[in-house]
């Protein structure tokens, strides 16, 4: 099962680039001409996302680097290690709808910590891959067209990743666990 | 809602780093911030372009069509206010099979497009987001990836006996999320309405 997904995955992109470039010719499309055309707004496209990532950026970096993100796991870790959570995973949690590249990287250090194959490491992975960087997705996507008033897309997206957690919590202990 | 968000982790931030007697870290944490946002966003530039011109010639070869009357059941389903024909919904279709094979690289720009069409239908004000966008945000947030690659490579490099037996898992955790973002997305949306 894996590797058929795995092959899938690695064979989409050259397909997808041979394949609609191909079709299109036969289509009688001006394939060259057409390109450029589509390829035009690339360049607007990104730049009009950077006052979007640099607002949310620039908070989530303060909040983290000033030891905020620190006092808060401080605060919550011992309510949660009760209830089964791990404290040593909060910081991921709490990283993960707001940066890719933060909660990946707090990832891998409790992988190296503690073995990938541990409780801990199996409960993480599982987090890491399950969810998305809300945040980013939002500020990224909404800013590309103008955005800037988001309505409930937030409230909607946080309980997914809420949602996701205690899912991922849940069902690392029932495969992996007890701890 | 984004606003207090934003505020807060400014404000708790610069308080904190006060309190803790470093409050210099601030500059240094506010500028690195600017400047990952800045340099992500022209990271972006080569594969938008890219993709976006595919995207014309998929569109042109009438494939985009084609791909989006596929699962037309389930996007008149999620996507009510948006035409049957319309080119938003082959790049929504585009953008979540992307999402679902792993591809994060070819799933933004298609995700970028999605927006840009959606933005075309917005009859409302242009700084507001619309239901269907709403929706489709609350979808590829929350979307299914059969692999999760990166954290598989991880989890190899650091000498796990089994990188991918956490693949189960993750779908089990993701289904469950993506099963309460639209359930909220649907819910919040008729509060909104009836709110106003």
């Amino acid at each position: 099962m894996f590797s058929v997904v795995s092959d899938l995955s690695r064979w989409a992109v050259p397909v997808v680039l041979l394949l609609v470039p191909l079709i299109a010719m036969f289509r009688g499309v001006n394939v060259f001409e057409k390109f450029v055309e589509g390829a035009e707004d690339g360049f607007s496209t990104a730049v009009k996302t950077i006052p979007f990532l640099v607002a949310m950026l620039v908070a989530i970096s303060i909040f983290r680097a000033s030891g905020a993100l620190d006092m808060v796991v401080g605060i919550f870790a011992p309510v949660l290690n009760m209830v089964g959570f791990p404290a040593e995973v909060l910081p991921h949690a709490i990283m993960r709808p707001l940066s890719g590249g933060a909660s990946l990287g707090i990832a891998t250090d409790i992988i190296k910590t503690h073995g990938p194959d541990s409780f801990i490491g199996r409960l993480v992975s599982t987090m890491q891959g399950s969810s998305d960087t809300t945040f980013y997705v939002l500020t990224l996507y909404f800013g590309s067209v103008g955005i800037s008033r988001y309505r409930y897309s937030i409230i909607s997206g946080l309980s997914a990743d809420f949602t996701t957690l205690i899912a991922s919590v849940y069902v690392a202990h029932k495969l992996f666990g007890p701890v | 809602m984004v606003n207090y968000i934003w505020l807060g982790m400014i404000v708790i931030g610069v308080l904190v780093a006060a309190i803790n007697g470093h409050v210099e870290v601030v500059t240094k944490a506010a500028l690195e911030g600017a400047q990952v946002a800045v340099q992500t966003a022209i990271d972006l530039i080569a594969i938008i372009t890219l993709w976006l011109g595919i995207m014309k010639l998929a569109e042109a070869a009438g494939l985009v069509r084609a791909l989006a009357r596929m699962v037309q059941p389930i996007t008149r389903f999620l996507f009510p206010s948006v035409p049957k024909d319309h080119p938003a919904m082959g790049a929504i279709v585009m953008n979540l099979s992307a999402n679902i094979l792993g591809l994060g690289n070819a799933s933004t720009p298609m995700g970028l497009i999605a927006m840009q069409e959606l933005q075309k239908l917005n009859r409302g004000d242009p700084k507001e987001a619309t239901d269907a966008m709403c929706t489709f945000l609350a979808l590829n947030t929350s979307c299914i990836t059969l692999i999760p690659t990166t954290i598989i490579g991880i989890r190899l490099i650091y000498g796990s006996a089994d990188p991918t037996e956490i693949v189960g898992t993750t779908i089990f955790a993701t289904a469950a999320g993506m099963t309460v973002a639209v359930c909220m997305d649907r819910l919040l949306r008729y509060l909104y309405y009836r709110g106003r």
